[in-house]
Protein backbone atom coordinates (compact mmCIF):
# COMPACT_ATOMS: atom_id res chain seq x y z
CA UNK A 1 0.00 0.00 0.00
CA UNK A 2 0.67 3.52 -0.88
CA UNK A 3 0.42 5.68 2.63
CA UNK A 4 2.27 8.42 1.82
CA UNK A 5 3.12 10.37 -1.59
CA UNK A 6 5.46 8.93 -3.43
CA UNK A 7 4.55 11.85 -6.66
CA UNK A 8 5.01 15.27 -5.10
CA UNK A 9 1.43 15.95 -5.02
CA UNK A 10 0.82 19.96 -6.66
CA UNK A 11 -1.77 22.70 -5.67
CA UNK A 12 -2.46 23.04 -9.15
CA UNK A 13 -1.50 21.30 -12.04
CA UNK A 14 -2.19 21.08 -15.67
CA UNK A 15 -3.44 17.66 -16.63
CA UNK A 16 -5.42 16.06 -19.28
CA UNK A 17 -8.70 14.19 -18.70
CA UNK A 18 -6.45 11.34 -19.06
CA UNK A 19 -3.67 12.15 -17.04
CA UNK A 20 -5.84 13.09 -13.82
CA UNK A 21 -8.30 10.04 -14.19
CA UNK A 22 -4.80 7.65 -14.27
CA UNK A 23 -3.41 10.17 -11.23
CA UNK A 24 -6.72 9.23 -9.60
CA UNK A 25 -6.29 5.21 -10.30
CA UNK A 26 -2.64 5.80 -9.15
CA UNK A 27 -3.98 7.08 -5.89
CA UNK A 28 -6.41 4.90 -5.19
CA UNK A 29 -4.26 1.59 -5.79
CA UNK A 30 -6.54 -0.68 -6.91
CA UNK A 31 -5.85 -4.72 -6.26
CA UNK A 32 -6.72 -5.31 -10.10
CA UNK A 33 -7.02 -3.96 -13.51
CA UNK A 34 -7.82 -5.55 -16.11
CA UNK A 35 -8.41 -3.34 -19.44
CA UNK A 36 -7.74 -3.22 -23.54
CA UNK A 37 -6.66 -0.21 -24.80
CA UNK A 38 -9.49 1.71 -27.24
CA UNK A 39 -9.23 5.33 -28.44
CA UNK A 40 -9.61 8.03 -26.55
CA UNK A 41 -9.26 5.95 -23.40
CA UNK A 42 -6.17 4.08 -24.02
CA UNK A 43 -4.33 7.02 -22.41
CA UNK A 44 -5.38 6.18 -19.04
CA UNK A 45 -4.31 2.95 -18.80
CA UNK A 46 -0.94 3.38 -20.89
CA UNK A 47 -0.14 6.14 -18.10
CA UNK A 48 -1.46 3.84 -15.24
CA UNK A 49 0.79 0.48 -16.26
CA UNK A 50 3.94 3.24 -16.65
CA UNK A 51 2.82 3.98 -12.70
CA UNK A 52 2.89 -0.13 -12.06
CA UNK A 53 5.96 -0.02 -14.07
CA UNK A 54 7.92 2.37 -11.77
CA UNK A 55 6.51 0.61 -8.83
CA UNK A 56 4.10 3.53 -7.69
CA UNK A 57 1.06 1.16 -7.30
CA UNK A 58 0.80 -2.39 -5.98
CA UNK A 59 -1.65 -3.50 -8.64
CA UNK A 60 -2.12 -6.81 -10.29
CA UNK A 61 -2.48 -5.51 -14.01
CA UNK A 62 -4.23 -7.81 -16.39
CA UNK A 63 -3.27 -7.52 -19.82
CA UNK A 64 -6.40 -9.27 -21.94
CA UNK A 65 -7.51 -10.20 -25.82
CA UNK A 66 -10.39 -7.66 -25.44
CA UNK A 67 -13.09 -5.93 -23.73
CA UNK A 68 -15.52 -8.25 -23.08
CA UNK A 69 -12.40 -10.21 -21.43
CA UNK A 70 -11.76 -6.92 -19.57
CA UNK A 71 -14.61 -7.10 -17.78
CA UNK A 72 -14.83 -10.98 -17.35
CA UNK A 73 -11.53 -10.59 -15.59
CA UNK A 74 -12.51 -7.71 -13.51
CA UNK A 75 -16.09 -9.59 -12.30
CA UNK A 76 -13.71 -12.52 -11.25
CA UNK A 77 -11.47 -10.40 -9.23
CA UNK A 78 -13.99 -8.21 -7.80
CA UNK A 79 -15.60 -11.79 -6.77
CA UNK A 80 -12.59 -12.64 -4.79
CA UNK A 81 -13.14 -9.08 -3.01
CA UNK A 82 -10.60 -7.17 -4.88
CA UNK A 83 -10.97 -3.42 -5.55
CA UNK A 84 -10.99 -3.42 -9.21
CA UNK A 85 -10.71 -0.83 -12.16
CA UNK A 86 -11.05 -0.54 -15.68
CA UNK A 87 -11.06 1.88 -18.61
CA UNK A 88 -12.95 2.19 -21.82
CA UNK A 89 -14.94 4.22 -24.94
CA UNK A 90 -17.01 3.26 -27.57
CA UNK A 91 -16.90 -0.05 -29.16
CA UNK A 92 -15.25 -0.94 -26.16
CA UNK A 93 -17.92 -0.27 -24.19
CA UNK A 94 -20.44 -1.88 -26.62
CA UNK A 95 -18.31 -5.67 -26.56
CA UNK A 96 -18.50 -5.24 -23.03
CA UNK A 97 -22.06 -4.65 -22.86
CA UNK A 98 -23.42 -8.81 -22.11
CA UNK A 99 -20.58 -8.44 -19.42
CA UNK A 100 -21.85 -5.06 -17.80
CA UNK A 101 -24.87 -7.08 -16.87
CA UNK A 102 -23.55 -9.76 -15.11
CA UNK A 103 -20.76 -7.25 -13.05
CA UNK A 104 -23.85 -5.37 -11.60
CA UNK A 105 -26.17 -8.73 -11.10
CA UNK A 106 -23.25 -10.33 -9.17
CA UNK A 107 -22.77 -6.73 -7.48
CA UNK A 108 -19.73 -6.35 -8.14
CA UNK A 109 -18.60 -3.01 -7.42
CA UNK A 110 -16.44 -2.62 -10.38
CA UNK A 111 -15.24 1.27 -11.35
CA UNK A 112 -14.76 1.86 -14.98
CA UNK A 113 -13.15 4.81 -16.47
CA UNK A 114 -15.46 5.79 -19.50
CA UNK A 115 -14.48 8.00 -22.09
CA UNK A 116 -17.24 9.01 -24.49
CA UNK A 117 -16.80 8.30 -28.17
CA UNK A 118 -19.51 7.80 -30.60
CA UNK A 119 -20.28 3.92 -32.04
CA UNK A 120 -19.83 2.84 -35.20
CA UNK A 121 -20.67 2.98 -38.51
CA UNK A 122 -19.80 5.15 -40.19
CA UNK A 123 -16.56 4.59 -37.72
CA UNK A 124 -15.94 7.71 -35.70
CA UNK A 125 -13.07 8.36 -33.09
CA UNK A 126 -14.72 11.54 -31.43
CA UNK A 127 -17.05 12.62 -28.78
CA UNK A 128 -20.91 11.72 -28.39
CA UNK A 129 -22.78 9.69 -25.52
CA UNK A 130 -23.94 7.00 -27.60
CA UNK A 131 -21.78 4.72 -26.14
CA UNK A 132 -22.95 4.91 -22.42
CA UNK A 133 -26.31 5.85 -23.20
CA UNK A 134 -26.51 2.00 -25.14
CA UNK A 135 -25.98 0.56 -21.93
CA UNK A 136 -27.78 2.67 -19.63
CA UNK A 137 -30.18 0.17 -18.47
CA UNK A 138 -27.05 -2.18 -17.64
CA UNK A 139 -27.49 -2.02 -14.09
CA UNK A 140 -24.33 0.37 -13.94
CA UNK A 141 -24.51 3.67 -11.93
CA UNK A 142 -23.16 6.46 -14.18
CA UNK A 143 -21.63 9.83 -13.64
CA UNK A 144 -21.18 12.17 -15.87
CA UNK A 145 -18.33 14.96 -15.96
CA UNK A 146 -17.70 18.57 -17.15
CA UNK A 147 -14.25 18.85 -17.11
CA UNK A 148 -10.85 16.90 -16.40
CA UNK A 149 -11.19 18.20 -12.46
CA UNK A 150 -14.50 16.35 -12.39
CA UNK A 151 -13.39 13.32 -13.87
CA UNK A 152 -10.77 13.05 -11.52
CA UNK A 153 -13.33 14.07 -7.96
CA UNK A 154 -16.08 11.59 -10.12
CA UNK A 155 -13.29 8.31 -9.86
CA UNK A 156 -12.36 8.68 -6.65
CA UNK A 157 -16.05 9.39 -5.06
CA UNK A 158 -17.12 6.58 -7.02
CA UNK A 159 -15.01 3.86 -5.40
CA UNK A 160 -16.77 5.06 -2.18
CA UNK A 161 -20.31 4.73 -3.72
CA UNK A 162 -19.88 1.64 -5.85
CA UNK A 163 -18.72 -0.24 -2.71
CA UNK A 164 -21.08 1.41 0.13
CA UNK A 165 -22.56 -1.31 1.61
CA UNK A 166 -26.29 -0.29 0.47
CA UNK A 167 -25.02 -0.29 -3.03
CA UNK A 168 -22.79 -2.75 -4.35
CA UNK A 169 -23.01 -1.52 -7.61
CA UNK A 170 -20.15 -1.16 -10.44
CA UNK A 171 -19.74 2.72 -11.49
CA UNK A 172 -19.33 4.20 -14.96
CA UNK A 173 -17.28 7.42 -14.57
CA UNK A 174 -18.09 9.03 -18.13
CA UNK A 175 -15.97 11.89 -19.65
CA UNK A 176 -16.01 13.08 -23.42
CA UNK A 177 -13.92 12.22 -25.60
CA UNK A 178 -11.24 14.25 -27.02
CA UNK A 179 -12.51 17.51 -25.38
CA UNK A 180 -11.97 16.23 -22.15
CA UNK A 181 -9.68 13.09 -22.00
CA UNK A 182 -7.00 14.69 -24.19
CA UNK A 183 -7.87 18.50 -23.11
CA UNK A 184 -5.37 20.11 -21.53
CA UNK A 185 -6.67 21.78 -18.19
CA UNK A 186 -5.45 22.92 -14.43
CA UNK A 187 -6.33 20.75 -12.12
CA UNK A 188 -6.32 20.84 -8.54
CA UNK A 189 -4.73 17.25 -7.41
CA UNK A 190 -5.27 15.70 -3.66
CA UNK A 191 -2.27 14.31 -1.70
CA UNK A 192 -1.88 10.33 -2.08
CA UNK A 193 -2.64 9.65 1.69
CA UNK A 194 -6.16 12.29 1.20
CA UNK A 195 -7.42 9.72 -1.31
CA UNK A 196 -6.22 7.09 0.65
CA UNK A 197 -8.29 7.96 3.18
CA UNK A 198 -11.27 8.96 1.84
CA UNK A 199 -11.70 5.89 -0.20
CA UNK A 200 -10.84 4.03 2.62
CA UNK A 201 -10.25 0.17 2.75
CA UNK A 202 -12.77 -2.29 0.68
CA UNK A 203 -15.13 -4.03 2.61
CA UNK A 204 -16.35 -6.92 0.58
CA UNK A 205 -18.85 -9.32 2.05
CA UNK A 206 -17.70 -12.37 0.45
CA UNK A 207 -14.50 -13.77 -1.06
CA UNK A 208 -15.13 -16.15 -3.73
CA UNK A 209 -11.05 -16.88 -2.23
CA UNK A 210 -11.96 -17.51 0.91
CA UNK A 211 -11.93 -21.62 1.51
CA UNK A 212 -12.96 -20.98 4.96
CA UNK A 213 -16.55 -20.35 4.31
CA UNK A 214 -16.98 -21.83 0.55
CA UNK A 215 -19.77 -19.26 -1.65
CA UNK A 216 -21.11 -19.85 -5.37
CA UNK A 217 -21.20 -16.87 -7.46
CA UNK A 218 -23.49 -16.66 -10.56
CA UNK A 219 -25.54 -19.49 -9.76
CA UNK A 220 -28.25 -20.37 -12.08
CA UNK A 221 -31.24 -18.38 -11.01
CA UNK A 222 -34.59 -19.44 -13.01
CA UNK A 223 -38.41 -18.89 -12.47
CA UNK A 224 -38.18 -19.18 -8.44
CA UNK A 225 -35.92 -16.20 -7.82
CA UNK A 226 -34.49 -14.14 -10.92
CA UNK A 227 -37.07 -12.06 -10.37
CA UNK A 228 -36.38 -11.21 -6.68
CA UNK A 229 -32.51 -10.36 -7.69
CA UNK A 230 -33.39 -8.50 -10.10
CA UNK A 231 -35.63 -6.14 -7.47
CA UNK A 232 -32.67 -5.81 -5.21
CA UNK A 233 -30.81 -4.07 -7.84
CA UNK A 234 -33.48 -1.73 -7.99
CA UNK A 235 -33.63 -1.13 -4.66
CA UNK A 236 -29.60 -0.67 -4.44
CA UNK A 237 -30.09 2.11 -7.32
CA UNK A 238 -32.39 3.64 -5.09
CA UNK A 239 -30.59 3.79 -1.72
CA UNK A 240 -27.45 4.79 -4.62
CA UNK A 241 -29.31 8.04 -4.63
CA UNK A 242 -28.49 8.98 -0.55
CA UNK A 243 -24.98 7.39 -1.29
CA UNK A 244 -24.53 9.56 -3.76
CA UNK A 245 -25.10 12.94 -2.55
CA UNK A 246 -23.43 11.84 0.97
CA UNK A 247 -20.29 11.06 -0.71
CA UNK A 248 -20.48 14.33 -3.08
CA UNK A 249 -21.06 16.46 0.02
CA UNK A 250 -18.38 14.53 2.15
CA UNK A 251 -16.39 15.49 -0.53
CA UNK A 252 -16.77 18.95 -0.32
CA UNK A 253 -16.49 19.37 3.55
CA UNK A 254 -13.11 17.27 3.07
CA UNK A 255 -11.54 18.72 -0.24
CA UNK A 256 -14.03 21.94 -1.37
CA UNK A 257 -16.03 20.67 -3.94
CA UNK A 258 -19.18 19.51 -3.32
CA UNK A 259 -21.02 17.48 -5.83
CA UNK A 260 -24.92 16.37 -6.00
CA UNK A 261 -26.98 15.08 -8.58
CA UNK A 262 -27.16 18.53 -10.71
CA UNK A 263 -25.14 21.35 -10.85
CA UNK A 264 -27.83 24.85 -11.06
CA UNK A 265 -26.00 27.58 -13.12
CA UNK A 266 -27.84 30.62 -12.51
CA UNK A 267 -30.80 28.59 -12.05
CA UNK A 268 -32.28 30.32 -8.63
CA UNK A 269 -34.60 33.18 -10.76
CA UNK A 270 -34.54 31.67 -14.27
CA UNK A 271 -37.54 31.17 -16.66
CA UNK A 272 -35.77 29.91 -19.35
CA UNK A 273 -33.22 26.55 -18.96
CA UNK A 274 -31.53 24.09 -20.72
CA UNK A 275 -30.61 20.52 -19.31
CA UNK A 276 -27.38 19.08 -20.13
CA UNK A 277 -24.63 16.58 -19.25
CA UNK A 278 -20.48 16.67 -20.01
CA UNK A 279 -18.30 19.29 -21.31
CA UNK A 280 -21.30 20.98 -22.83
CA UNK A 281 -21.98 22.39 -19.97
CA UNK A 282 -19.46 24.50 -19.60
CA UNK A 283 -19.86 25.92 -23.05
CA UNK A 284 -23.87 26.72 -22.12
CA UNK A 285 -22.73 28.45 -18.79
CA UNK A 286 -21.29 31.20 -21.57
CA UNK A 287 -24.16 31.51 -23.04
CA UNK A 288 -26.52 31.75 -19.94
CA UNK A 289 -23.92 34.67 -19.34
CA UNK A 290 -24.46 36.48 -22.53
CA UNK A 291 -27.77 36.00 -22.26
CA UNK A 292 -28.34 37.36 -18.44
CA UNK A 293 -26.42 40.52 -20.45
CA UNK A 294 -28.89 40.86 -22.78
CA UNK A 295 -32.13 40.26 -20.44
CA UNK A 296 -33.09 36.89 -20.29
CA UNK A 297 -33.24 34.88 -17.20
CA UNK A 298 -31.46 32.02 -18.42
CA UNK A 299 -30.31 29.42 -16.29
CA UNK A 300 -28.22 26.10 -16.96
CA UNK A 301 -29.10 22.53 -15.80
CA UNK A 302 -26.20 20.10 -15.23
CA UNK A 303 -26.93 16.81 -14.96
CA UNK A 304 -24.11 14.76 -13.21
CA UNK A 305 -26.32 12.04 -12.21
CA UNK A 306 -28.02 9.79 -15.29
CA UNK A 307 -28.06 6.15 -13.91
CA UNK A 308 -29.83 6.35 -10.84
CA UNK A 309 -32.48 8.98 -12.29
CA UNK A 310 -32.87 12.12 -9.84
CA UNK A 311 -36.55 12.25 -11.02
CA UNK A 312 -37.71 14.25 -7.38
CA UNK A 313 -34.54 16.28 -7.77
CA UNK A 314 -35.19 17.28 -11.56
CA UNK A 315 -38.67 17.68 -10.65
CA UNK A 316 -38.20 20.46 -7.66
CA UNK A 317 -34.56 22.08 -9.85
CA UNK A 318 -37.12 22.85 -12.83
CA UNK A 319 -40.08 23.66 -10.97
CA UNK A 320 -39.66 27.89 -11.51
CA UNK A 321 -38.79 27.27 -15.34
CA UNK A 322 -41.60 28.12 -18.08
CA UNK A 323 -39.51 26.20 -20.81
CA UNK A 324 -36.89 24.28 -21.14
CA UNK A 325 -34.14 22.31 -23.21
CA UNK A 326 -33.09 19.16 -23.15
CA UNK A 327 -29.74 18.71 -24.88
CA UNK A 328 -28.61 15.38 -26.23
CA UNK A 329 -25.35 14.03 -27.47
CA UNK A 330 -27.07 10.82 -28.15
CA UNK A 331 -29.89 9.69 -30.93
CA UNK A 332 -32.35 6.67 -29.89
CA UNK A 333 -32.94 6.66 -33.31
CA UNK A 334 -36.91 6.16 -32.11
CA UNK A 335 -37.68 9.49 -33.56
CA UNK A 336 -39.21 9.98 -30.17
CA UNK A 337 -36.23 11.88 -28.73
CA UNK A 338 -33.21 11.89 -27.41
CA UNK A 339 -32.34 9.57 -23.89
CA UNK A 340 -32.28 12.62 -21.86
CA UNK A 341 -35.07 14.09 -23.11
CA UNK A 342 -37.46 10.81 -22.68
CA UNK A 343 -35.92 10.33 -19.03
CA UNK A 344 -36.92 13.88 -18.34
CA UNK A 345 -40.51 13.94 -19.95
CA UNK A 346 -41.28 10.86 -18.18
CA UNK A 347 -39.90 12.37 -14.94
CA UNK A 348 -41.86 15.52 -15.30
CA UNK A 349 -45.20 13.86 -17.21
CA UNK A 350 -47.18 13.45 -13.45
CA UNK A 351 -46.16 17.42 -12.31
CA UNK A 352 -49.55 19.67 -12.63
CA UNK A 353 -47.27 22.56 -13.47
CA UNK A 354 -43.94 21.54 -15.51
CA UNK A 355 -42.12 23.50 -18.10
CA UNK A 356 -42.40 22.98 -21.91
CA UNK A 357 -39.52 21.09 -22.87
CA UNK A 358 -38.00 21.13 -26.34
CA UNK A 359 -35.34 18.96 -27.21
CA UNK A 360 -32.07 19.37 -28.80
CA UNK A 361 -30.12 15.99 -30.67
CA UNK A 362 -26.42 17.38 -30.93
CA UNK A 363 -22.75 17.28 -31.44
CA UNK A 364 -23.07 13.22 -33.03
CA UNK A 365 -18.94 12.40 -33.99
CA UNK A 366 -17.98 14.97 -32.22
CA UNK A 367 -19.40 17.83 -33.94
CA UNK A 368 -18.71 20.88 -32.45
CA UNK A 369 -21.33 22.72 -30.08
CA UNK A 370 -20.66 26.55 -29.38
CA UNK A 371 -21.72 29.49 -27.07
CA UNK A 372 -23.62 30.81 -30.22
CA UNK A 373 -25.48 27.04 -30.78
CA UNK A 374 -26.85 27.45 -27.42
CA UNK A 375 -27.75 31.33 -27.65
CA UNK A 376 -30.10 29.79 -30.46
CA UNK A 377 -31.41 27.40 -27.88
CA UNK A 378 -32.41 29.39 -25.53
CA UNK A 379 -33.83 31.95 -27.95
CA UNK A 380 -36.30 29.53 -28.82
CA UNK A 381 -37.65 29.06 -25.62
CA UNK A 382 -39.96 31.81 -24.83
CA UNK A 383 -41.53 31.07 -28.26
CA UNK A 384 -42.14 27.47 -26.70
CA UNK A 385 -43.65 28.79 -23.85
CA UNK A 386 -45.94 31.12 -25.11
CA UNK A 387 -47.80 28.08 -27.33
CA UNK A 388 -46.43 29.60 -30.93
CA UNK A 389 -43.81 26.85 -31.35
CA UNK A 390 -44.71 22.72 -31.22
CA UNK A 391 -42.26 20.83 -28.82
CA UNK A 392 -40.38 18.30 -31.23
CA UNK A 393 -37.44 16.72 -31.04
CA UNK A 394 -35.07 18.30 -33.31
CA UNK A 395 -31.01 18.38 -34.90
CA UNK A 396 -28.74 21.28 -33.79
CA UNK A 397 -25.67 21.42 -35.55
CA UNK A 398 -26.15 19.34 -38.39
CA UNK A 399 -26.10 20.76 -42.35
CA UNK A 400 -30.00 20.36 -43.42
CA UNK B 1 -42.52 -23.86 2.40
CA UNK B 2 -42.96 -19.76 1.50
CA UNK B 3 -40.23 -18.81 -0.59
CA UNK B 4 -38.15 -15.97 0.89
CA UNK B 5 -38.76 -12.32 -0.95
CA UNK B 6 -36.39 -10.30 -1.70
CA UNK B 7 -35.44 -8.58 1.04
CA UNK B 8 -34.40 -12.19 2.34
CA UNK B 9 -32.22 -13.01 0.28
CA UNK B 10 -28.32 -12.63 0.01
CA UNK B 11 -27.48 -10.32 -2.98
CA UNK B 12 -26.26 -11.06 -6.28
CA UNK B 13 -27.52 -14.33 -5.90
CA UNK B 14 -24.33 -15.25 -3.90
CA UNK B 15 -25.19 -19.18 -2.55
CA UNK B 16 -23.00 -18.37 0.81
CA UNK B 17 -22.19 -21.66 1.60
CA UNK B 18 -20.56 -24.78 0.45
CA UNK B 19 -22.31 -28.72 -0.68
CA UNK B 20 -25.58 -26.94 -1.84
CA UNK B 21 -25.93 -29.30 -5.22
CA UNK B 22 -26.67 -31.93 -3.04
CA UNK B 23 -29.69 -30.13 -2.54
CA UNK B 24 -30.92 -29.85 -6.35
CA UNK B 25 -32.08 -32.61 -8.13
CA UNK B 26 -31.17 -32.08 -11.38
CA UNK B 27 -32.10 -35.51 -12.49
CA UNK B 28 -35.13 -34.58 -14.25
CA UNK B 29 -33.33 -33.05 -16.89
CA UNK B 30 -32.72 -36.64 -18.36
CA UNK B 31 -34.31 -38.32 -21.23
CA UNK B 32 -32.38 -41.81 -21.32
CA UNK B 33 -32.14 -43.81 -18.31
CA UNK B 34 -29.30 -46.03 -17.54
CA UNK B 35 -30.79 -49.57 -15.62
CA UNK B 36 -27.91 -51.41 -14.03
CA UNK B 37 -27.68 -55.38 -14.27
CA UNK B 38 -26.11 -56.97 -10.73
CA UNK B 39 -26.14 -60.07 -12.78
CA UNK B 40 -24.05 -58.95 -15.66
CA UNK B 41 -21.71 -56.65 -13.51
CA UNK B 42 -18.03 -57.62 -13.20
CA UNK B 43 -17.42 -54.68 -11.11
CA UNK B 44 -14.29 -53.14 -13.27
CA UNK B 45 -15.80 -49.66 -12.41
CA UNK B 46 -14.98 -48.13 -15.63
CA UNK B 47 -18.66 -46.41 -15.32
CA UNK B 48 -17.75 -45.50 -12.34
CA UNK B 49 -14.59 -43.59 -13.54
CA UNK B 50 -16.08 -42.03 -16.69
CA UNK B 51 -19.63 -40.93 -15.46
CA UNK B 52 -19.27 -37.34 -15.77
CA UNK B 53 -21.65 -36.75 -12.72
CA UNK B 54 -20.44 -38.79 -9.67
CA UNK B 55 -23.80 -40.44 -10.10
CA UNK B 56 -22.49 -44.41 -10.12
CA UNK B 57 -23.30 -45.44 -6.54
CA UNK B 58 -20.31 -47.55 -5.23
CA UNK B 59 -20.01 -49.43 -1.93
CA UNK B 60 -17.29 -51.54 -1.04
CA UNK B 61 -15.54 -51.90 -4.20
CA UNK B 62 -19.09 -52.83 -6.02
CA UNK B 63 -21.69 -50.73 -8.18
CA UNK B 64 -24.89 -51.25 -5.86
CA UNK B 65 -27.19 -48.67 -8.58
CA UNK B 66 -27.57 -45.08 -10.08
CA UNK B 67 -28.23 -41.87 -8.32
CA UNK B 68 -31.26 -40.89 -10.53
CA UNK B 69 -31.04 -37.80 -8.99
CA UNK B 70 -28.17 -36.55 -10.40
CA UNK B 71 -27.82 -38.39 -13.45
CA UNK B 72 -28.27 -36.65 -16.86
CA UNK B 73 -28.73 -39.83 -18.85
CA UNK B 74 -25.55 -39.19 -20.83
CA UNK B 75 -25.01 -42.98 -22.00
CA UNK B 76 -21.12 -42.77 -21.09
CA UNK B 77 -21.52 -45.79 -18.63
CA UNK B 78 -23.08 -47.92 -20.97
CA UNK B 79 -20.90 -46.86 -24.11
CA UNK B 80 -17.35 -47.76 -21.17
CA UNK B 81 -19.12 -51.28 -20.18
CA UNK B 82 -17.15 -53.65 -21.48
CA UNK B 83 -19.34 -56.71 -20.48
CA UNK B 84 -21.33 -58.48 -23.49
CA UNK B 85 -24.21 -57.81 -23.47
CA UNK B 86 -23.80 -54.61 -21.46
CA UNK B 87 -23.93 -54.71 -17.69
CA UNK B 88 -25.98 -51.43 -18.20
CA UNK B 89 -28.00 -50.63 -20.52
CA UNK B 90 -29.69 -47.30 -21.91
CA UNK B 91 -33.50 -46.95 -21.89
CA UNK B 92 -35.99 -44.20 -23.38
CA UNK B 93 -37.21 -42.14 -20.69
CA UNK B 94 -40.86 -42.34 -21.82
CA UNK B 95 -40.66 -45.67 -22.25
CA UNK B 96 -41.54 -45.44 -18.12
CA UNK B 97 -44.28 -43.44 -18.15
CA UNK B 98 -44.10 -40.44 -15.52
CA UNK B 99 -42.85 -42.80 -12.90
CA UNK B 100 -39.90 -41.37 -10.79
CA UNK B 101 -36.75 -43.98 -11.01
CA UNK B 102 -37.54 -44.41 -7.13
CA UNK B 103 -41.00 -45.91 -7.63
CA UNK B 104 -40.36 -48.34 -9.54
Amino acid sequence: MITQDKLKAEDFVARTGNEAVAEAMRQINPDVVAAYPITPATEIVQIFSGFLADGLVDTEFITVESEHSAMSACIGASAAGARVMTATSSQGLSLMAEVLYIASGLRCPIVLAEVNRALSAPINIHCDHSDTMAVRDSGWIQIYAENAQEAYDNLIQAVRIAEDQEVKLPVMVCMDGFIISHGLEVVRLLKDVQVQRFVGPNKPAYSLLDVEYPITVGALDFTDFYFEHRRQIAEAMEKAKTVICKVGEEFGVEFGRSYGFFEGYKMEDAEYGVIAMGSTAGTAKVAVDELRKKGMRAGLLKLRVFRPFPVTELINATKGLKAMAVLDRADTLSTNGGPLFQEVCTALYAEDHRPKINNYIYGLGGRDITPFDLEKVYQELPKLAAGEEKAKPRYLGVRE
Amino acid sequence: MKAPNWKEIPPGGVIAKGGTAFQYATGDWRNSRPIHDLELCINCLRCWVYCPDASIKVKDGKVVGIDYDHCKGCGICSKECPTNPKAIKMFNETDFGESHPSEF
